[in-house]
């Protein structure tokens, strides 16, 4: 899909230029283009550098954690079909609050072993349960509190207030969570009308999970 | 009244986490500085891994705009989006947004490059990037990672939120900067 992409934008201004003779402006964009990636990349250093480092702080002192703990009651309720102590719940919370701080990095390997605990509960393994549904819906709209690449970008433009956007990035993302949950229901409530699941037997695996984080 | 509330929260979210996170750590007895030197090491890689990324994106985009067929797409959709009073400059961005996350950064830099970070324009682009993840890289990732190849409805899911994340955007935007 991406290569799809790129290559459109690349042929589609190719064959644009030739029509309307701007094909030296198009030589000059490659050019102006691969220099403002650079520049971009160096103007987000600073803000990544001190906001990575504000964020290892919050780590260090327990933050992800307590936050992971505020997060327990909505993930319970976003997640019924999960027994109650199973791992899953804890690398649940630990993606929620890592993703809400902006640590992509820290949130997609909680992800993926949140997901390896649900495929463990999931009778189709390559069907995606309900419960990974939600948990994908919840990453794909992640709430960010702080948009820091932008802000450093706006900032490089000479921004006269690069944070400004901060307040409705965070109104937006919470919409677009609310939204992602509410359709996730509704899709997860009519695919189990549709799809009535045959009785399972009790799982044996809540017995064998000691412990969440 | 939505309007003074939401600046606000941009004046103080930054300042009110960096100090609130160094001193709540200073009482856990964390050794703030040498934490926050050891995590901003991070920082630095995480940002030169996306170079090339950015790069190759921000070239075709370049092509793209300079060539005059991004006026030729944005102008086909100009009639629609203006009855409905929305730039029709952010449309790729919208459709970018979900499919690829270097590809979408790289077009919401070139919009606050040509129209200005403060820019009605800027501004919308600057949201709609932060507001929502790209969701085609991140199901690919995560279902990948435990062998799912039947998603259900995960995607449809995942698209009606970015869906709903910029119109939210563009509406938010038009409440508090218009």
């Amino acid at each position: 899909m991406v290569n799809i992409i790129w290559l459109f934008f690349l042929v589609a201004g190719f064959v644009v230029a030739m029509i309307t003779g701007r094909i030296d402006e198009v030589t000059k964009a490659v050019f102006t283009g691969a220099e403002t990636g650079v520049t971009v990349c160096f103007g987000l250093i600073s803000v990544m550098v001190f906001w990575l480092g504000i964020m290892r702080i919050a780590e260090d002192a327990g933050l992800l954690d307590k936050i992971a703990k505020l997060l327990s009651p909505i993930v319970r309720f976003l997640f019924p079909d999960v027994p109650k102590n199973h791992p899953a719940l804890g690398y649940i919370m630990s993606n929620m609050s890592a993703n809400i701080l902006g640590l992509g990095n820290a949130a997609t390997p909680m992800g993926i072993k949140a997901m390896q605990e649900l495929q463990k509960l999931n009778p189709d393994k390559e069907t995606a349960s309900p419960a990974m549904c939600t948990l994908l819906a919840l990453n794909t709209s992640s709430i960010t509190i702080i948009p820091t690449t932008l802000i450093a970008i706006r900032m490089n433009y000479g921004s006269a207030n690069p944070a400004e956007i901060v307040g409705t990035t965070l109104i937006a993302t919470i919409i677009a969570t609310a939204g992602a949950i509410l359709i996730d229901r509704w899709y997860r409530n009519r695919y189990a009308r549709l799809h009535p699941i045959p009785p399972i037997p009790p799982s044996t695996s809540n017995r064998s999970a000691p412990k969440a984080l | 009244m939505v309007y003074s509330f939401i600046t606000l929260l941009s004046s103080w979210a930054i300042p009110a986490i960096i100090v609130f996170i160094p001193l709540y750590a200073y009482f856990r007895k964390v050794p703030v500085y040498e934490s926050f030197v050891d995590g901003a090491k991070d920082g630095f890689d995480t940002v030169i891994r996306i170079i090339p990324s950015l790069v190759g994106m921000m070239v075709a985009i370049s092509v793209f705009r300079a060539s005059g067929a991004m006026d030729l797409m944005v102008g086909w959709v100009r009639p629609f989006f203006d009855a409905i009073g929305v730039p029709s400059e952010v449309l790729p961005l919208g459709l970018l947004r979900p499919i690829t996350g270097a590809g979408s950064l790289a077009f919401a830099t070139d919009l606050i490059k040509q129209y200005g970070p403060d820019s009605l324009i800027g501004r919308m682009a600057s949201t709609i990037q932060g507001s929502t993840d790209t969701t085609i890289y991140v199901l690919t990732v995560y279902f990948g990672a435990i062998g799912i190849r039947k998603g259900r409805y995960a995607l449809k899911v995942g698209l009606l939120s970015d869906l709903i994340g910029f119109a939210a955007a563009i509406f938010v935007c038009y409440l508090v900067f218009a």
